[in-house]
């Protein structure tokens, strides 16, 4: 992917987002401040007007992308800005469009097929004459490790561009001999994956000549690739035409997962593998929990009243949380090096939301400042934009704090993990008649979901019969009443900060008027 | 020792005034200079009585003749030759011999057909100590863990490949130039060419396209050294399958590279390419990594070196067929077992460095004028470097040294034999003892050594009925390497109990290659451990792990000490 950046004068990317849709998301800056190991030394070396269009980075954590769907044939003719392709990365679906007007001369990495960042996926010519030459580009690019993609289908004769006059079957690489191919894994890969436990034969190679590469084994042991691992940053690479280099760049994988006796293998998505990513990393957090009642009498009956008007509990509960962090700054603060506090300028709340398949946190930016209705009306969009996999990037991976709300399932209690990058996360259950002790000292029932460190010791505190009675005889003072649990990074937030944090959420969630202001 | 007495006599009642077989003694009465001459005595006594048996003669026995007669003609050459001595190939042994030959007073010309600095400077230890310095730096800076260990901070590390390569290649440039004008300057005459030998003392040397001119010499020396080696099967393209010939020029780094041969060559290459980046699988012929290396340091070698990098290895095969990548194909390596001969496996990498050793280069030098076969295409020479004929006869004025003759392929000791043949032909019989020639290997940390490995040693005690012992000292024990963070290391000494004498000594660590030269010293010499082991080290330094290592040595009680110890030496 850096390539490109590097070599700047007479070549350009062709490939880029869409930048009507994605309005300041992908900044040529973010694209050439990323860097993965294996691209960077690579130069592809683009003669005349055929340009290569590149798998792009469509977020700081993505390594391959997966061709979701071609919106342009081969043959059909491009005008800057138009969409050419649809790539799932490991959190939404993206439409890549072009930068240059062109004929999309070949397709080098099929539909359903995954490539590495920075990997050409296409090639485009800008005129017909060199629609030959960049086919027979495309061919030995995929040739010798493509040995799944189908080849090129012929360009089609109707449209707006007939075909070329000239057109040589230049693309007709032989594939055949290609049937019996054995797993290949470079040293380091082969050492990750007996370090890491994983089955070699398991993995699908992503490197060149659909080799397995130790970024690979990585992904399948659900491990962030450490630092250490990424090879030196090389910073100049002055390199005249090099044919044989430049065809190692072809990379599609082979995707033919063996079979194995009894059980199916479904690899990961690229959503999914981001998650496992994500969750193995949390483990080097020392992180710690700590369980809070809240009574939401008055938040239920606020929300009886501003439902007609599109607010959701979910819209309700993040403004709350929003407005105590502004109150407890070191709980929206994150900790990234293990020595110093990173304070967030910002309180955006990440909410975590299921969607088929997925797990993604959309976040409520600046969630403190904006009111209850637009907070509402933004989650909604929000929301509509995950489940449609059209998320931004900053959409998704902005939050400076999570909360995760499994109460509408009727889940009780339960604790979130901390996702890196952010100081705490909060866990909120279902409402549940409790009893309580009033303000008078007598004990009531109200809706109130118990943490499961409270539980006992309420419990050694009354008679259970008593509760019985109780909710029997005062059920008129009922109340309702929901448990937070929030895990917190105990590098940077302590028990104490927590506590007073929780105390302020109960306080703004007890006496709801503010929320609405 | 003429050093030591005109100290002495300079500043005769100084106290720092010593003599390095002294500071052990006890001191007495002041010095004075009748003392010092005592002093010479006794070492050159010394130095005679345990070096002469086999290494260095004095004596002139069977060389009687010649060496009278080149005592006449010293500095004034006979009318009837050129020069007194030629040297066909301008590398570092040949440049050795110039330069001792000058100081010889021999008029003396060298002949060169590609570049001065043969091999070493130009395509060997000389680029390829650029590289390896980039790649320790690079190491260093990686290790975060290092880094942290010393309380550093370092951002991502990177590097310009091409800055890289510039680096080694002025590196290059730089040491040729001092070649050329250090024999400028001496007034040996660089004669550009090939060189033949055309008959007895007479060369003929020309450009391609040229009238060959033929020059007369009293004694020739042959020094053509040698090319890789690529066994058949194998096609170097200088691209993608290639040798340290090309690897040296460093025009890319492979994201994956196979080195076939894990050899001096290939164990440096594998330093550099994975400092680099680079991920390395070797390809070995024998049943271990690192043959020739003592199989201790071997072990260790391979844990710290080998084992923690993005290497991964086959060994007990060989690389029958090594194809270039084209046609989109990666190199291809098919590879059979060593011994059943049956194919194993097909590796397929980014590029292949061939390190299978090297070649003599002596074809074309005439040699069947003069009757001599090559076997392998090595010169075949007697101990004293003088050619020997396809009849087992000596032939007259001609030597080869260096590669050439393959007795021990090193830079230093092709330049130790040219001063070796260099010293014979002005009169002074010698023999080099190659047992006391150091060896080293440029890795992170470097490996070297001297005279004997372990299982050499105790096959020679074997045969030759005497004991072996071994001791042994870790840096991990050394001020300074922990000063540095390098604790990583180990120094084995092999000697006699019985006399002290040092068969071999191996060191893996922090500047092991230039540790070693204690030993190799003390070899060269003769010196014993029960001597040795008095001699100071400056504290704290590396050189302490010798130090350790000839203290922790328990040579019998009843091994003579060649330090006269009734006469106590006073300063």
């Amino acid at each position: 992917m850096a390539s490109p950046f590097l070599s700047n004068s007479t070549i350009s990317f062709s490939s880029s987002l869409k930048s009507s849709t994605l309005p300041r998301l992908f900044p040529s800056v973010s694209f050439s401040s990323i860097r993965f190991k294996p691209t960077p030394r690579r130069i592809l070396t683009v003669r005349s007007k055929i340009r290569e269009i590149f798998m792009p980075a469509l977020s700081s954590t993505m390594t391959e992308g997966k061709i979701v769907s071609w919106v342009k044939s081969e043959g059909d003719v491009l005008s800057k800005g138009e969409s050419v392709v649809v790539v799932e990365s490991d959190k939404a679906d993206m439409d890549v469009e072009t930068f240059y007007d062109g004929i999309l001369a070949a397709i080098v990495v099929g539909e359903g097929e995954t490539a590495p960042v920075g990997a050409a996926i296409g090639i485009l010519a800008e005129t017909e004459d060199e629609i030959a030459e960049a086919k027979a580009k495309a061919a030995s690019n995929s040739g010798a490790s493509a040995p799944s993609a189908p080849p090129p289908p012929p360009a089609p004769a109707a449209g707006s561009t007939p075909a070329p006059p000239n057109s040589t079957p230049a693309y007709a690489a032989p594939i055949a001999s290609e049937g019996l191919r054995k797993t290949v894994a470079t040293p380091y890969a082969k050492k990750l994956a007996k370090q890491h436990k994983v089955d070699t034969e398991s993995v699908v190679g992503t490197g060149p000549y659909g080799r397995i590469t130790p970024e690979d084994i990585e992904a399948a042991a659900g491990i962030l690739p450490s630092k250490t691992n990424v090879g030196p940053v090389v910073v100049v690479e002055v390199k005249p035409a090099a044919p044989t280099k430049a065809t190692s760049d072809s990379s599609a994988p082979s995707s033919i997962p063996p079979p194995v006796p009894g059980s199916t293998v479904v690899p990961f998505t690229t959503m999914q593998t981001a998650v496992s990513k994500n969750m193995v990393e949390s483990i080097s957090v020392p992180t710690f929990r700590v369980g809070y009642p809240v009574t939401t009498d008055a938040l239920d009956a606020l929300y009886e009243k501003v439902k007609p008007k599109g607010v959701t509990m979910t819209a309700l509960l993040a403004k709350a949380a929003a407005m105590a962090l502004v109150q407890h700054p070191v709980v929206n603060a994150s900790c990234k090096d293990g020595k110093s506090f990173s304070y967030n300028s910002n309180i955006n709340i990440a909410i975590a939301v299921a969607i088929n398949g997925g797990l993604i946190t959309p976040v409520l930016q600046d969630a403190d400042k904006l009111d209850l209705y637009l907070l509402s009306q933004k989650w909604k969009e929000l929301v509509e934009k995950a489940r449609a996999k059209q998320l931004q990037p900053q959409e998704y991976n902005s939050g400076t704090f999570t909360l995760s709300n499994l109460g509408m399932f009727g889940v009780d209690k339960f604790d979130a993990i901390l996702p890196p990058g952010q100081g705490a996360i909060m866990a909120v259950g279902a409402s549940k008649p409790t009893v309580v002790a009033d303000a008078d000292g007598f004990f009531s029932l109200k809706n109130k979901m118990l943490l499961p460190v409270l539980l006992p010791a309420m419990i050694g505190v009354i008679d259970f019969a008593s509760v019985l009675l109780a909710s029997k005889m005062y059920s008129s003072v009922m109340s309702s009443t929901i448990g937070v649990n929030v895990t917190a990074d105990h590098r940077i937030i302590y028990g104490a900060d927590l506590a007073a944090f929780l105390q302020t959420f109960s306080k703004i969630v007890e006496n709801p008027g503010s929320l609405t202001l | 020792m003429h050093s030591i007495c005109s100290q002495a006599t300079a500043v005769p009642r100084s106290n720092f005034a010593f003599d390095s077989h002294a500071p052990a003694l006890p001191i007495s009465k002041p010095i004075n200079l009748r003392f010092c001459g005592l002093r010479k005595e006794a070492f050159g006594f010394s130095g005679l009585t345990h070096s002469c048996s086999s290494r260095v003669r004095f004596t002139s026995r069977g060389h009687s003749k010649r060496i009278s007669a080149s005592a006449e003609n010293n500095g004034t050459p006979p009318k009837s030759f050129d020069y007194d001595l030629i040297i066909i190939g301008a590398g570092v042994g040949g440049h050795g011999a110039a330069l001792h030959a000058v100081e010889k007073g021999l008029k003396t010309a060298i002949i060169e057909g590609d570049v001065v600095g043969g091999t070493c400077v130009n395509r060997g230890c000389v680029p390829s100590k650029a590289l390896l310095a980039v790649s320790g730096k690079m190491r260093e800076l990686q290790s975060e863990h290092h880094m942290k260990a010393l309380g550093l901070q370092v951002s991502a590390a990177g590097y310009d490949r091409q800055g890289v390569a510039d680096h080694a290649n002025n590196l290059a440039s730089k040491i040729r130039s001092n070649l050329t004008n250090s024999m400028k300057a001496l007034g040996v005459d660089i004669l550009t060419g090939f060189g033949t030998v055309v008959g007895p003392q007479k060369v003929k040397y020309g450009k391609v396209g040229f009238p060959d001119n033929i020059v007369t010499a009293k004694d020739i020396i042959i020094a053509t050294g040698s090319v890789p080696f690529v066994p058949k099967g194998i096609e170097v393209d200088g691209k993608t399958v290639i040798t340290s010939d090309h690897a040296l020029k460093l025009e890319s780094v492979p994201d994956w590279i196979a080195i076939v041969g894990s050899g001096y060559i290939g164990l440096e290459f594998s330093d550099v390419y994975t400092a680099l980046g680079s991920e390395v699988t070797f390809i070995e012929a024998l049943d271990q990594l690192m043959p020739g290396f003592d199989p201790e340091i071997g072990k260790l070698a391979q844990r710290v070196l080998i084992n923690p990098r993005k290497i991964d290895y086959h060994t007990g095969v060989f690389a029958t067929k090594i194809t270039p990548a084209k046609d989109g194909k990666p190199v291809t390596i098919e590879l059979i077992d060593a011994k059943t001969k049956e194919p194993k496996d097909t590796l397929e990498v980014d590029a292949a460095l061939i390190a299978t050793g090297r070649a003599p280069f002596t074809n074309g030098l005439g040699l069947e004028n003069i009757n001599v076969e090559t076997q392998r295409g090595f010169v075949p020479v007697d101990e004293r470097m003088q050619v020997i004929d396809a009849n087992g006869n000596l032939v007259p004025h001609l030597y080869c040294i260096g590669d050439a003759n393959g007795k021990m392929m090193l830079a230093h000791a092709a330049s130790a034999q040219g001063i070796s043949v260099v010293e014979q032909v002005t009169g002074r019989d010698h023999v080099l003892n190659h047992l006391s020639i150091p060896a080293a290997c440029f890795t992170h940390p470097e490996i070297s050594m001297v005279g004997l490995t372990e299982p050499q040693a105790r096959e020679k005690a074997e045969k030759e009925g005497f004991e072996v012992s071994v001791a042994k000292t870790s840096f991990k024990a050394n001020t300074k390497a922990l000063a540095e963070n390098e604790g990583e290391g180990l120094a084995k000494l092999i000697y006699r109990p019985d006399n002290g004498e040092i068969l071999g000594v191996h060191i893996f660590g922090l500047h092991a290659a230039d540790l070693i030269h204690e030993a190799s010293n003390a070899i060269a010499l003769g010196t014993r451990i029960q001597d040795i082991k008095f001699a100071v080290h400056a504290h704290p330094t590396l050189s302490e792990v010798l130090d350790e290592l000839f203290k922790s040595a328990k040579v019998k009680a009843t091994a003579s000490s060649h330090v006269p110890v009734s006469e106590p030496v006073a300063v």
